[in-house]
């Protein structure tokens, strides 16, 4: 059976729960390779990547291959591509992942396919496109098929693989060392799940009305074991950080329940929402838009809403 | 400073966006098109940088011909000339195609800095800087919220998951940005008057020395076999808040399972 790459999705020498779906989407593919890019690894790493079945795991841990801006990683998987023949390649629909599956695409000339939500026969790849209104089944005609999957769109499942570690050197090329990164700035993150990863998201738009206010949201969201989103009006003035914007110049997230609380649902942020399985919105004004989307939508005031619902909710428990 | 900004017209989000039946590619006559709007935040960045350290902004736009209303407006924003890649044989290129084209059109006419928004909003594959990036051999600089020129080195602050990278490189380079970067500024009449006089350059495939056989349709690495409008979401449950706005969403999140 021809081997599936995976590059590895991972934060601080964890491995991200989108790694594990792309794992379980590749066993039906052909046989998993997890391939680690950048320090961090461990054996901690390996087990969970061994009990999602990654039958390979190729190991690249060097600094050098973190140090520069994504070329690095598209050389990496470039080099595994030509070694191993694989049947396909997955990474996540992530914006720095997309990045490293175009360069890998026009090293290897091959096609690439973005957004996939799903993977099928053929690998022919859905994509839902213009907001969740149009589905599409697309696939690669030429060289090997490199495919960017959509976080939460595949149920994860365990199932042991064998984990043979191997590990790979690689000689970055001056050519990949032109854009170097040279500081790190990480913003508060605190301890909810990641935006796009996270099973429920609870966002605030300009109707929270302040930065404090955001505590209502945060409450709620804790009560779900929720990620925080908000909307672009809420990150422009300043009330929540900007990676956690939700929208078409934010991430894009499909999680199992989106709580829209004052937001208005201009179409820019539905770009990033439209394809959560189940859409609850908060909204004083009966004719926002966001209600065109809602399965369950309140009319009222979210300072009186919000806080009862996240009552309620820890009341039930 | 040569700087060169790559702009695409797109579909008007706020109209009804369709793929054409015959050919599975978009349907640029059902909706209006327009800048795609972080091209926008690209023009705008690199007049500022160019009021900053002198050269010229010329706006690169490969689409059909109704395209050159995108150019006007980027030139009407204060962009000094344009070059419009416009060719039958064009149609149809997917993003390796596309970045194949753009990319022998840039060695043409040549460039100290490349400017592109990170995403557009039809296809939104967000690959096009970075493929660029690959092609001509130079620097990736992409989703800039920040961009900082000095002599011939160039600095970006890189937006990721957890905050952002500070990323240093030297010219020649591609930089994509996001929207937080700048405020795009608004035609003046002026602008517009002004703009019907500049130069705009339509090549070619011929022109630009592009090979055939990696554009279009034909030439493409990837295809759409099919497609369909998705089904319409069912319409939810509306209730106005009564004092108890929060217990029936509750009771909405209980029946979901999800307390
Ligand atoms: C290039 C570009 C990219 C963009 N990208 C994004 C993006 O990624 N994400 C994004 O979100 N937007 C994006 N936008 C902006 C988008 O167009 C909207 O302006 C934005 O989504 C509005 O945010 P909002 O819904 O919070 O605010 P508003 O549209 O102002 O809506 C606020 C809502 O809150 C309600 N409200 C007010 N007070 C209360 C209260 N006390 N209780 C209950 N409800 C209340 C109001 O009725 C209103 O419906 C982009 C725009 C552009 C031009
Ligand atoms: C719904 C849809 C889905 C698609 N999916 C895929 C896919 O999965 N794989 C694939 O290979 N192709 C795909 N395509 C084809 C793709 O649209 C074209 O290749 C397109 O020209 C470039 O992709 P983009 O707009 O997503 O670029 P992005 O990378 O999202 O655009 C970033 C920036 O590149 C610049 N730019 C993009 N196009 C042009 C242009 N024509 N002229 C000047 N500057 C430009 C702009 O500055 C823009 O802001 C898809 C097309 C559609 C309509």
């Amino acid at each position: 059976m021809s081997e599936v790459l995976v590059l590895v999705e991972h934060v601080d020498g964890q491995v991200k729960k989108v790694t594990l779906e792309l794992l379980t989407l590749a066993r039906r593919l052909g046989a998993p390779s997890a391939v680690w890019a950048g320090p961090g690894y461990s054996a901690e790493a390996k087990a969970k990547l061994a009990e999602y079945g990654a039958e390979k795991i190729y190991v690249a841990d060097s600094a050098d291959i973190t140090d520069y801006v994504v070329a690095p990683k598209a050389e990496l998987l470039a080099q595994l591509v030509s070694s191993a023949s694989p049947a396909a390649v997955l990474v996540a629909a992530t914006a720095e992942a997309k990045e490293i599956a175009g360069r890998l695409a026009i090293k290897t000339d091959s096609g690439v396919l973005t957004d996939a939500v799903g993977i099928g026969e053929g690998l022919v790849a859905d994509q839902s496109i213009f907001g969740g209104g149009v589905n599409v089944q697309s696939r690669v005609t030429k060289g090997t098929p490199i495919i960017a999957v959509r976080p939460n769109a595949t149920p994860v499942e365990a199932s042991a693989g064998a984990g043979a570690e191997e590990q790979v050197s690689v000689a970055v090329s001056d050519a990949a060392k032109g854009a170097k990164v040279v500081d790190r700035v990480k913003e508060e993150k605190g301890a909810r799940p990641e935006l796009t990863e996270a099973a429920i998201v609870v966002s605030g738009g300009r109707g929270v009305g302040s930065a404090e206010n955001f505590s209502i949201i945060e409450k709620l969201a804790d009560s779900l074991g929720a990620a925080v989103g908000a909307s672009r009006a809420a990150t422009d003035a300043g009330w929540y950080p900007h990676q956690f914007q939700v929208g078409q110049t934010g991430k894009t997230v499909s999680p199992q329940l989106y709580i829209a609380a004052g937001i208005s649902g201009a179409i820019q942020h539905r770009a990033g929402m439209q394809t959560a399985k189940t859409i609850i919105a908060i909204n004083k004004d009966p004719e926002a838009p966001i209600f065109e989307l809602a399965d369950f939508g309140v009319v009222g005031d979210l300072n009186q809403v919000v806080p009862q619902l996240t009552d309620e909710i820890a009341k039930r428990k | 400073m040569n700087i060169v900004v790559c702009v695409k017209q797109v579909p008007d989000t706020a109209t009804e966006r369709k793929l054409r039946s015959d050919d599975k590619t978009l349907d640029r006559d059902a909706a209006d098109g327009v800048v795609n709007e972080l091209d926008e935040y690209a023009v705008e960045e690199a007049l500022r940088l160019k009021e900053a350290h002198g050269g010229e902004v010329t706006v690169l736009t490969m689409g059909p011909d109704k395209a050159s209303e995108t150019i006007r407006k980027a030139l009407a924003m204060g962009a000094d000339k344009a070059v419009h890649l416009v060719d039958d044989a064009l149609h149809g290129s997917d993003a390796l195609g596309t970045s194949y084209a753009l990319a022998q059109t840039l060695k043409k006419i040549g460039f100290d800095l490349v400017v592109l928004g990170s995403e557009s909003t039809d296809a939104r594959t967000g690959v096009l800087a970075a493929m660029l990036a690959e092609r001509l051999g130079v620097p990736q600089l992409t989703f800039a919220n920040k961009v900082e020129v000095n002599g011939t080195s160039i600095a970006i602050q890189r937006v990721t998951d957890y905050g952002y990278d500070k990323v240093e490189a030297v010219l020649p380079a591609v930089v994509s940005v996001v929207e937080k970067i700048n405020e795009p500024r608004y035609p003046s009449f002026k602008g517009i008057m002004a703009a019907k006089k500049k130069p705009v350059e339509k090549l070619g495939v011929a022109d630009a020395e592009i090979d055939v056989a990696q554009v279009g349709l034909a030439g493409s690495w990837s295809e759409v076999a099919d497609f369909a409008a998705a089904p319409p979401r069912a319409a939810g449950t509306v209730v106005k808040d009564e004092g108890d706005g929060g217990v029936k969403a509750a009771d909405f999140l209980a029946s979901k399972k999800f307390v």
